[in-house]
C-alpha cells in the first residue's frame, strides 16, 4: 500500500489552498484526489466576478481565483489524480479510490484532509408535490448546464428560494435572453446577501416575494406552471393565496448541505447544526489525523474565506503530521441565544483562533459576546446581523482559561 | 432628496442612507468604508456594472470559455454588450487575461477570457 504524509479529499478552494499550506510547512508528500477532470471545484462554473476581493484585493471570476491556485500546485509539482473517485475512508486514515487511469487506488496516509465542498438540496428534499416534468434544475445544475456546457435550460423561468446561487442564476439567465419572472422565498427573510439582491435582481427589475413558497408542480413532459403561495411564520401556505404561474423551468435555490459520506465513513460525528464535522480549533475531527475545511465543514459566503478556514487546517495539519500531536481541546464552544451555529465546537483556550458564527434571524444594533463562565471574553458590536451573512471574530488566547467552556450569544 | 441603497463594492453590502440634491450628495451614512460615498455618487450620475459571460470555443477541451469585463460599464449597456460578446467566437488554447474585444462598444473596457483551456489534442 502507498504511503502519503497527507491525502487531501477534493481538488476545489479548499484542497488546493489547504495543499499549499502544507507544501509552505514543510509537508512534502501530498497527493490530492478529485473527482472531475479538472481541479478547481465549483469555482470553475461560478464565472461572476467578486472573489478574491479579501484575499487579492480584486475582483475576479470564479476560474481565474482557482487558476492562481492551480498555477502553483503545478509550479511546486503537488501531486494530483482527477477523474478520481473516493470510495471510502477508513478510521485508520486508509483512503480508497477509483481511478480511470491508475484503478483501485489504496493510500495510507498521516492526515486526511476533507476538502470536498457541499451539495444542493433537490427537488426530492423539498418534497413539492405535482407531476414530474422536465425544466425543474436546482441552480447550480443550471449554472454548469449553461456555463459549462453550452446547454440553455429554458426561456420562462421561476426561481424558488433567495440563496446567492440562485439570484446569480437570475441575472445570467437574464443575459442569456431568459425572462425570469420572479424569486419566490419561504422564510420572511432573503438567504442571499444584500449586493446580490441589488445587482442581480433589483438591476434586472426580477421581483423577489418573501413569505412564498411553490406548492404544486404541474407539466407532463415539459413544466408548464407552477402554483406559488404565500406562507404562515411557520411556513405553511395559506389557503387561498394560490397562483398559478406559467412558466417552462423552475431553479432551486433552497439550500446546501455539506457532503460528508466520506467523513461518516471514516467514523466522524456531524453536528446537526452545520451537517459538517464536529471540529476542535485545529480543524480536527472527531477521529484523530481527519480535519475538514470549506463547505464540507460548514457552507461559506465567500470562498475568500473558505481559503483561509483551509490554510488554518493546513497550519495544524503539518503540526500534527510532523510532531505526532496537536495539543487537546477539551473547552466546548456552545452556541447561546440566537446563534445558529459555531465552528469550531471545541477549543483549547492555550491558543488563538477564529470563531465563526451565524445568526438565527436578521437583528439590527446587537453585539456577539463570548463568554467564559459568565466572563465577557469578547464583544464585537454589529449594526446589523444577518443569517446570510458568515461572522468571523478572532478569539485571543490572553483572554481565555482552561477550566470553563465558551459561550456566544448575540443580544 | 432621501434614498437607501445597498452598497454592490463588496460582500459588506452596506446599506446606505443618502440625502442629496439632484446629483450632489449632501450626507451619507451607514457605509463602513469611503468607496460607499464614491458608489453612491456614481449611482445617482450615471450607475455602472460589470458583467460576465461566456464565449463559444472551437477546437478546445470545452466549448466554453468564460468571459468578463475589466471595468464596469453603464448598466443602460449591459445588453449591447451582451450582444458584442455573443457574435465572438475563440480558437483554443484559450489563456487568462486574453483580450476578446478591446475597448467594447468604445466604452473604455476590454472583453478577456478567464478561463485556461487547452486546444483538443
Amino acid at each position: 500500500m502507498t504511503e502519503k504524509q497527507a491525502v487531501i479529499i477534493g481538488g476545489g478552494p479548499a484542497g488546493l489552498a489547504a495543499a499549499l499550506r502544507l507544501r509552505e510547512k514543510g509537508v512534502k508528500d501530498i497527493l490530492i484526489l478529485e473527482r472531475e477532470k479538472y481541479l478547481g471545484g465549483i469555482l470553475r462554473q461560478c464565472i461572476h466576478d467578486g472573489f478574491g476581493l479579501t484575499r487579492f484585493g480584486e475582483s475576479l471570476s470564479g476560474p481565474e481565483y482557482a487558476q492562481r491556485f492551480i498555477d502553483r500546485i503545478q509550479a511546486e509539482g503537488v501531486e494530483y489524480i482527477t477523474e478520481c473517485t473516493v470510495l471510502d475512508v477508513s478510521p485508520d486514515k486508509v483512503v480508497t479510490a477509483a481511478s480511470k487511469t491508475r484503478g483501485l487506488l489504496q493510500v495510507r496516509a498521516q492526515a486526511v484532509l476533507l476538502t470536498m465542498g457541499c451539495r444542493e438540496r433537490t427537488r426530492g428534499a423539498l418534497a413539492t408535490p405535482g407531476t414530474r416534468p422536465a425544466g425543474v434544475y436546482t441552480a447550480g445544475v443550471a449554472q454548469s448546464y449553461i456555463n459549462l456546457q453550452n446547454i440553455m435550460v429554458g426561456k420562462e423561468v421561476v426561481i424558488l428560494g433567495s440563496g446567492d446561487i440562485g439570484m446569480i442564476m437570475a441575472r445570467r439567465l437574464t443575459l442569456e435572453g431568459a425572462h425570469v419572472q420572479a424569486v419566490y422565498e419561504v422564510q420572511p427573510y432573503p438567504s442571499g446577501l444584500p449586493r446580490n439582491i441589488e445587482q442581480c435582481l433589483n438591476d434586472y427589475g426580477i421581483p423577489l416575494y418573501l413569505s412564498h413558497t411553490v406548492v404544486e408542480i404541474k407539466g407532463r413532459e415539459r413544466l408548464t406552471s407552477v402554483v406559488v403561495a404565500q406562507c404562515d411564520e411557520r411556513f405553511r401556505p395559506i389557503p387561498g393565496t394560490e397562483q398559478e404561474v406559467p412558466c417552462d423551468t423552475l431553479i432551486l435555490s433552497v439550500g446546501l448541505i455539506p457532503e460528508n459520506e466520506l467523513s461518516l465513513a471514516a467514523g466522524v460525528e456531524l453536528d446537526p447544526r452545520t451537517r459538517g464535522a464536529y471540529v476542535d480549533e485545529h480543524c480536527q475531527t472527531g477521529v484523530p489525523g481527519v480535519f475538514a475545511a470549506g463547505n464540507v465543514l460548514h457552507v461559506h459566503d465567500l470562498v475568500d474565506f473558505v481559503s483561509l478556514e483551509a490554510e488554518a487546517l493546513a497550519d495544524s495539519a503539518a503540526e500534527y503530521i510532523l510532531s505526532g500531536s496537536l495539543p487537546a481541546c477539551p473547552l466546548e464552544v456552545v452556541a447561546g441565544q440566537d446563534v445558529g451555529h459555531v465552528i469550531p465546537q471545541r477549543c483549547s483556550g492555550t491558543r488563538d483562533f477564529t470563531l465563526y458564527l451565524r445568526v438565527r434571524r436578521p437583528l439590527n444594533q446587537v453585539s456577539v459576546v463570548v463568554r467564559q463562565a459568565g466572563r465577557e471574553v469578547l464583544r464585537k458590536k454589529m449594526r446589523k446581523a444577518l443569517p446570510a451573512e458568515m461572522i468571523l471574530l478572532a478569539v485571543k488566547a490572553a483572554k481565555l482559561t482552561q477550566d470553563a467552556n465558551l459561550e456566544v450569544t448575540v443580544e | 432628496m432621501k434614498r437607501t441603497f445597498t452598497c454592490i463594492v463588496c460582500p459588506n453590502g452596506c446599506e446606505i442612507e443618502a440625502e442629496y440634491e439632484g446629483e450632489n450628495v449632501l450626507s451619507v451614512t451607514g457605509n463602513l468604508c469611503p468607496k460607499g460615498r464614491t458608489y453612491v455618487t456614481q449611482e445617482l450620475v450615471d450607475p455602472q456594472r460589470t458583467i460576465a459571460s461566456s464565449v463559444r470555443v472551437l477546437n478546445g477541451e470545452l466549448p466554453l470559455c468564460s468571459v468578463r469585463l475589466t471595468r464596469a460599464i453603464p448598466k443602460d449597456r449591459i445588453f449591447d454588450v451582451m450582444r458584442e460578446i455573443n457574435r465572438q467566437t475563440l480558437e483554443a488554447p484559450t489563456h487568462i487575461g486574453d483580450v476578446v474585444i478591446q475597448d467594447v462598444l468604445g466604452l473604455g473596457s476590454d472583453v478577456i477570457a478567464t478561463k485556461e483551456i487547452a486546444k483538443v489534442s
